[in-house]
């Protein structure tokens, strides 16, 4: 007969960023501690969440070495896969289920994915930035890997909050976008600051010589910004909502080239 | 004589002008084109069932200082290249792309 504290034993996690919560139910409390651990700071106390997930964890040794993600919509149902996850949503019943082995970097990338799929329709994205926040508003740096993501993060002044140093989380909100908090890292390894401000600028990363900032518009922005957007899904409903969401973004928000030597002034530069 | 091109945009793609410009999105493979001004005038007029020498000759010719055959050599140009991206459909006949009766060229 199992135990009492067996019976009660806790079951579920949720995990909320962008305020979106997302219950993670599982059997394998050492996985829970896991997410707890990996997530501090975006688990939610509250028993409400608006979407629920099932993990199923599969025996060590299972995954396989393929990297490409995968992500169709077939009948009616989001369908997520890569080697070492396999994973499938319904947004009509805001479930879903996971199988995966016990490694947080897979449910790491469901949860990018997800979240992809849910900001779309909101006229948000994920971008391949840093972004912080500074007197109120936010930045974001965005650029390929070794562009200075993280340097920017390291280079911040103490009065600077970080938000992330690798995934940015951007939203709308009655036409102004807003930069928010993720615990998404990168070589950082730390959880970004759960706050959100509104986007004064985005900086298109590039390492150089002297620090410069050139304003950059029109199709040269929405192109740059289109390349560090995350997203997976091909289907053209989804395609274009990412498109007009960018050209709306480039449209309200100024678009800056900076480039910068790897030091503490180049901070100095951003009004 | 040379038979007459009907052109159609994809429906797999997200197109939208900007400044004088248009930057069309493929939605089968996220490629991004960017079309000049009169690249964008000659994308707006196509409608399937206009030839294109025609729409060359009423909005092109007619508002940039070029040849008709120069401004139509080059739009054939840009619309054959489109297509092989998948952005156009091409045909010598009126395309009809829900009914699919026209024999279509990519």
């Amino acid at each position: 007969m199992p135990s009492v504290t067996t019976a009660i034993q806790r079951s579920e996690v949720v995990v909320e960023i962008g305020g979106v919560p997302i219950r993670l139910r599982c059997d394998n409390t050492v996985f829970l501690d896991q997410i707890e651990e990996r997530y501090a700071g975006y688990v939610s106390s509250s028993s409400d969440a608006g979407f629920d997930f099932e993990i199923h964890l599969a025996p060590p040794g299972t995954a396989s070495g393929d990297l490409e993600v995968d992500v169709t919509w077939e009948s009616g149902r989001w369908l997520m896969k890569r080697g070492d996850f396999r994973a499938e949503w319904n947004p009509s019943s805001l479930c879903g289920h996971i199988e995966q082995t016990i490694n947080p970097f897979s449910l790491d990338s469901v949860l990018r994915i997800l979240h992809t799929l849910l900001l779309a329709r909101e006229g948000g994205f994920l971008l391949h930035a840093s972004s912080a926040i500074r007197n109120g508003s936010a930045f974001l740096f965005s650029g390929v890997s070794g562009a200075g993501k993280t340097t920017m993060a390291r280079l911040a002044p103490p009065d600077v909050v970080m938000l992330t140093d690798e995934v940015s989380y951007v939203t709308r909100n009655d036409s102004r976008y807003f930069a928010v908090g993720t615990p998404f890292f990168g070589e950082l390894a730390r959880v970004g600051a759960n706050q959100r401000a509104p986007v004064k600028a985005l900086y298109l990363l590039a390492k150089g010589s002297e620090n410069k900032i050139v304003p950059i518009a029109g199709a040269e922005a929405v192109r740059a910004l289109l390349r560090n957007v995350l997203f997976f899904a091909r289907e053209p409903e989804f395609v274009r909502m990412v498109f007009d969401t960018a050209i709306d973004f480039v449209a309200r928000v100024p678009v800056r080239r900076l480039t910068f030597t790897p030091d503490y002034r180049v901070w100095e530069m951003l009004v | 004589m040379k038979p007459s091109l009907f052109v159609a945009h994809s429906t797999a793609i997200a197109a939208r002008g900007l400044d004088q410009e248009t930057m069309v999105m493929s939605a089968t493979n996220s490629t991004l084109f960017t079309l000049n001004e009169v690249a964008s005038v000659i994308w707006q007029s196509l409608d399937s069932t206009t030839p294109l020498g025609e729409i060359v000759a009423r909005k092109i010719c007619t508002k940039y200082d070029v040849a008709l055959d120069v401004a139509l050599e080059h739009a054939e140009a840009l619309v054959r290249g489109l297509a092989q991206h998948g952005i156009l459909l091409l045909s010598e006949e009126p395309i009809s792309v829900s009914i699919g009766s026209s024999k279509v060229t990519q």
